[in-house]
This record gives structure tokens, C-alpha cells and sequence, in this order.
């Protein structure tokens, strides 16, 4: 949790990797960091030892790889620490900076690395060995393995495990719900080429999974590459791909060509940038380009079309350095930047944070304006979306608000207990009951569904106490005209009934 | 018959950990603090991963820098640990040349590994298996 200097407010990231076990595993439930360094630090915590170390030999490096590389050589506590680091995006304080853990993980969205970086917090490693002590370890075990034989016989194990998220870009292209080209489209026919089957068919050469978790979504692709002046002489580079950055700084920049795609992706790893938030930023800046409401003065001679990759791989560069006023302000995210130049109509982010890749119909719009953190992992109102599509209806908007308000109530119970969403349908109400119990939780805690219902509707009350606190204000949402241009698979969305939704929402949340 | 846990495919390894999990798990505890065995990334994780387990070695040099004796050969290959010998001194942390004695700090003395085979059964991955040894 942190204050978000991309929206002013409310800021709460999550990732996978190792991070949460490693805390806990050190003995803690929790980490705060107060304050900030006067030169450039990283942190290492090693169970009951806090070491402060400087980093001001590895602040302003290049690439956030080779950070991690050197920390790793640095540390001990390999195969069960978490190296959480920022790139140059941190240091240079751009308001969506990621941090990154494990290499290919991220707490990506709503700045972080940015909040790192005002610290001069180079980097977070974290390593332990504890026993966790059960009360009754026949059922703990037993418990165990029923979670464990719902996770490996779950369907999602086997769609994240082949293809990866990279999974959902064919069936969102087919269903005319991938937002291209800054949202004037909802496909490409070229969509196939950034496929997670085109990707596992000819790039993958890895699989990675999060501690403790036998999916193994995360899919690494091998990009070989020669070097132009010498013969037989090739690099390989590893890159991470996901639905997110797929359509980031994929559809929504008409970067089709797989090799480009991958590239990109790696600058945007190098400079340690949240991929869904620059990809919408250049989205927003190529069609304003394309338009003509800026220019070459701005832009400092990058030529910004659609699908130029190398032009996007030189615009992020300059958007960590900050070259000129334009490039200071994209770094400040699409809200600010479309405040200042203008064309807020097709600036797509909501409550200051930039879309993500789902353009279903009502219920992810609802999401992202209504969300705590404006993420579609709020309330998943694509999934929500998807369901109305299959059943051929719209639904009403009360019932579409109550079931969002719902779902994002639940959602704090297994966001706080760190439970990965892919796996929300394994750990239900009675699942999360019996798995705290085996714990040894009961005798702290009134474990009951309802109670934990509740215990979600508090936990978001109180995140939204601090959002009106930093002046969150629901009736001043902003809607980007673009969203209500473009149809969606289930008809063209009206502004009438996303403000008649969204009150409905918050009436809940008194 | 004697068994011995071996480590039949490590590229199929995805680095989840659950065998490290599950070895801790045994002892009816959660953590890792009793885990015999490791995984980690050969330099990054994107290179794949070492997995660590016991050889079960026929003539196992751990024993034979155990001072105490508390390092008894087992039968099929490898060692049992008796606790109440051990005064953790830790040499044969040192003497394991494929560094598969790990240390339980919490009690100051060596895990090894007594290839029973339970963190294979968690491993959805075909990376470990446990073997018959003749």
C-alpha cells in the first residue's frame, strides 16, 4: 500500500513472484518503510537482521536486469529470497514506474517504483527460513491436499500452464473486445501474430512459476537475434509475456509484428515501467500525433505510427529521461499529459489510472471507475461482461453494481490473505475458512462467511475513507468520449447509464 | 526395499518449490526451516533451475567428517541423522560436494534428506522421482 503519484491517491500494487512468502518466511506479516535516504540505498532483511547498504554504485544504471544480477551476486538467500528492484523509471520518478521482483514479475500498476525512488530505495531484498507452527498438523496436511488437487485438477492450470494470460488475446480479438489503436478499433487481423499460441508455437523457451504454486503461468520468450556486422553471432534475450503488455504495447499500439513486440517489451523491462500504462500513454500521444495536435517539436523528431516499434522503443527511452516538457509529461501519465495539451476525449484512463486490455461492455468500465485502485482486478467487471455475453442480455444496472460491489468486497479478504485472483475460484468462502483454521486462526479471529463478507465490505470502506480523505469524489469521474465511440460486444455503452451504474455502486458503500 | 529420491528431468522444473514445501510439511509444520532439499535459479530464472537433493552416495564423505558419529550409513546409500548425537558443528555441511546438507537454523543442526519420497508426490512437474535402489 502506498500513495499512488500517478492519481494522487489511493495506491496498492501486487505481484507474483516470491515477495509474500519471503516476508513471511523472514517472520513477518508486514514490511513498512517510512521516510526516505538522503543517498541512493538498498534494503536486505534476512530474517531478524535489517542491513542498510549503499547503492549508490548501482544507482543510474541502464538496465534493471543487470541490477538485479549484481544483487543477486551480492546476497545470500537464493531460491527463497525476493529481490524487489527499480529500473531508471524509478529513480527518475516517472508516476507509473514498476517495481520488479524475481526478473519477470511486477508490482507494475498505480507508481510504486516511483515511491521507491523519492526514497532512494534502490532495491528490497527479503529472505527467511521460519517453521510456521500448525495446531494440528493431520489437519493441516489434509487441508493441503485438498487445495492442492483443486489447483492441479483446475481447468485454469492447464490454460495458464500452456499458453500462459497470452492465452485470452485470440478469444478477445474474436470477440471484438482487444482495444487497438488507442480504442478506435476492438481487433486486428494481424492479432494472431502477439497470440499466445503464435508465442508458445515459435518463441517460448521457458516456464517459470511463483513460489509455492504449481501453474507455472508465467511464460518467458527466447528472442534470438544476430548482430548485424558479425556473421553467426547472435544474442539471446529472455522476455516476459503477458496479456496485459500484449495489448498495451500490442493492439492498442498496432505493434503486430512478434519480433517488434518483443523488443519493446524488453526496453519497457530495461527502463522498469509499468507496460499497461506507457502503452496507453503512447497510444494517446501517437493518435494526437496522427492528428496533428502535436508535433515533431514536441516529440523531438519520433515519428509515432502505428505499429513502429522502434519509434516506441526510443519514445520509452526519452519518456524515463525527460528531455523536453512533452516527455515530462507523458511520464506523468495520459491524464495529466491530454490535461495539458488537450484531446481528454481519447486520453483512456479512469480515476487517473490508464486502461487495461478489456473493452467487454458496462460492467469493466464500472470496474474501472469504481474500483479502489481503478485496476480491473477490482472487481472483474470484464468477467462480469463476459458472462452477460454468453447469456445474450444487458444486465440492469443495480444488479450489475451489486454483484461488482460484491465481488470487490470479496476480493480484500483474498487480497489480504495474498491469494493469487487466478486462483479465486479454488479458495472460496469455506475454502479460506478451513485453510485459516488449519492455520491455528480460530481462536483469534470469528471465522465465519459472514463474517468475512463483512470483514471485505469494512476493509473497503476504509479504503475508500482514505480516497475521499485525498479528495476522491465519484460524482467527478471523468468518462473518455473514445470508450463511448467504440461498440463493445454487448452494444455501444451511454454515459446515462455508466453514472446511473456507478451511483448505485457507491450507494453500497455507505 | 531401499529407495533413493532423484532428480529425473530438471528442465521440466519451473521453480514452484512445493518439494521444499512439502519436505517441511512432513514434520507436520508449515515454513521451511526442516526442508532437506533446493531449488534455485542457475544465475536468473529465465537459465532454469539447480534442484538440490541427497545423492544418496555409497561411501558419503558427510559421515566421514562426523566427529561425533551422529551420521550413520544408511542402507541402499546416504545417511541417518541422530539428533541427540550432533552437537551441530556443521563439517558436514562443508564436506557435501553437491551442498545437500542444509541447516536448521532454528535448532542448529543438519537436515538430510531420508529419501522418503514425499516431496515427489508433490511435484506436478515429473522433476523428481523416487527410485528403487537394487
Amino acid at each position: 500500500m502506498f500513495k499512488s503519484p500517478l492519481t494522487g491517491n489511493l495506491g496498492e500494487s501486487y505481484a507474483g513472484g516470491r515477495s509474500a512468502t519471503a516476508i513471511r518466511m523472514a517472520g513477518y506479516g508486514a514490511i513498512v518503510i517510512r521516510g526516505s535516504s538522503e543517498t541512493p540505498i538498498y534494503l536486505a532483511v534476512h530474517g531478524d537482521k535489517v542491513y542498510f547498504r549503499d547503492a549508490s554504485g548501482i544507482w543510474g544504471m541502464r538496465s534493471s536486469y543487470t541490477v538485479g544480477r549484481i544483487i543477486r551476486e551480492l546476497e545470500p538467500g537464493a531460491g527463497f529470497r525476493t529481490i524487489m528492484r527499480i529500473g531508471k523509471a524509478g529513480e527518475q520518478l516517472v508516476s507509473y514506474a514498476c517495481v520488479i521482483t524475481e526478473t519477470y514479475r511486477h508490482f507494475g500498476r498505480l507508481g510504486l517504483g516511483a515511491v521507491f525512488g523519492s526514497k532512494k530505495l534502490k532495491a528490497l531484498v527479503i529472505s527467511g527460513k521460519h517453521s510456521i507452527k500448525v495446531p494440528d498438523s493431520r489437519v493441516y496436511r489434509e487441508v493441503y491436499d485438498k487445495i492442492f488437487d483443486l489447483a492441479i485438477k483446475s481447468p485454469l492450470m492447464k490454460k495458464y500452464h500452456d499458453l500462459g494470460t497470452a492465452y485470452n488475446v485470440t478469444p478477445l480479438n474474436e470477440l471484438k473486445a482487444l482495444p487497438s489503436l488507442n480504442l478506435k478499433q476492438t481487433s486486428l487481423e494481424e492479432a494472431v501474430n502477439i497470440s499466445g499460441e503464435t508465442l508458445a508455437e515459435n518463441y517460448l523457451g521457458r516456464r517459470v512459476a511463483c513460489i509455492h504454486c504449481p501453474v507455472a503461468c508465467i511464460h518467458l520468450a527466447s528472442l534470438r537475434e544476430p548482430y548485424e556486422r558479425e556473421p553467426y553471432f547472435y544474442k539471446t534475450t529472455m522476455v516476459s509475456y503477458d496479456y496485459e503488455p500484449l495489448y498495451a504495447l500490442g493492439s492498442m499500439l498496432g505493434v503486430t509484428n512478434t519480433i517488434g513486440w518483443l523488443k519493446l517489451m524488453d526496453e519497457v523491462e530495461v527502463q522498469g515501467l509499468d507496460a499497461i500504462s506507457v502503452g496507453v500513454v503512447l497510444a494517446w500521444a501517437t493518435e494526437a500525433y496522427e492528428k496533428g495536435l502535436i508535433t515533431d517539436r514536441e516529440t523531438m523528431d519520433i515519428k509515432l505510427k502505428w505499429g513502429d516499434y522502434n519509434a516506441y522503443i526510443e519514445a520509452v527511452r526519452r519518456i524515463v529521461a525527460q528531455p523536453n516538457e512533452f516527455y515530462a509529461s507523458l511520464a506523468r501519465g495520459v491524464e495529466y499529459a491530454a490535461s495539458k495539451y488537450g484531446w481528454l476525449d481519447f486520453a483512456l484512463s479512469f480515476g487517473g489510472n490508464e486502461m487495461p486490455g478489456y473493452h467487454t461492455g458496462l460492467a469493466t468500465y464500472i470496474t474501472y471507475l469504481t474500483g479502489s485502485r481503478h485496476s480491473h482486478l477490482d472487481s472483474a467487471g470484464y468477467s462480469l461482461d463476459e458472462k452477460n455475453i454468453k447469456a445474450g442480455r444487458r444486465q440492469a444496472p443495480n444488479e450489475m453494481a451489486e454483484a461488482l460491489f460484491k465481488e470487490e468486497s470479496w476480493r480484500q479478504i483474498l487480497s489480504s490473505l495474498v491469494v493469487c485472483l487466478f486462483a479465486r475460484g479454488i479458495y472460496t468462502s469455506s475454502t479460506v475458512i478451513e485453510s485459516l483454521k488449519a492455520a491455528g486462526f480460530s481462536s483469534k479471529f470469528e471465522l465465519t462467511e459472514e463474517s468475512l463478507a463483512r470483514v471485505g465490505v469494512e476493509i473497503l470502506k476504509y479504503k475508500y475513507m482514505f480516497k475521499i480523505r485525498e479528495g476522491f469524489n465519484y460524482k467527478n469521474l471523468r468518462i473518455p468520449k473514445r470508450i463511448l465511440e467504440t461498440p463493445t460486444p454487448l452494444g455501444l455503452l451511454n454515459e446515462e447509464e455508466i453514472r446511473e451504474t456507478i451511483n448505485i455502486f457507491f450507494k453500497f458503500l455507505r | 526395499m531401499v529407495y533413493r529420491l532423484a532428480v529425473i528431468d530438471v528442465e521440466r522444473c519451473v521453480g514452484c518449490e512445493l518439494c521444499m514445501f512439502a519436505c517441511s510439511r512432513r514434520f507436520g509444520e508449515g515454513g521451511l526451516a526442516k526442508s532437506a532439499i533446493a531449488v534455485r535459479s542457475i544465475g536468473g530464472v529465465e537459465r532454469g533451475f539447480i534442484v538440490i537433493v541427497c545423492r544418496a552416495c555409497s561411501d558419503p564423505p558427510c559421515a566421514k567428517v562426523c566427529i561425533v558419529n551422529a551420521l550413520m550409513i544408511r542402507k541402499g546409500g546416504g545417511v541417518v541423522l541422530n539428533q541427540y548425537k550432533c552437537i551441530g558443528c556443521g563439517r558436514c555441511i562443508d564436506a557435501c560436494p553437491v551442498k545437500a546438507v542444509f541447516w536448521n537454523s532454528e535448532i542448529n543442526k543438519p537436515n538430510i534428506c531420508v529419501h522418503c519420497g514425499y516431496c515427489a508426490k508433490y511435484c506436478p512437474h515429473e522433476v523428481l522421482k523416487l527410485e528403487k535402489v537394487v
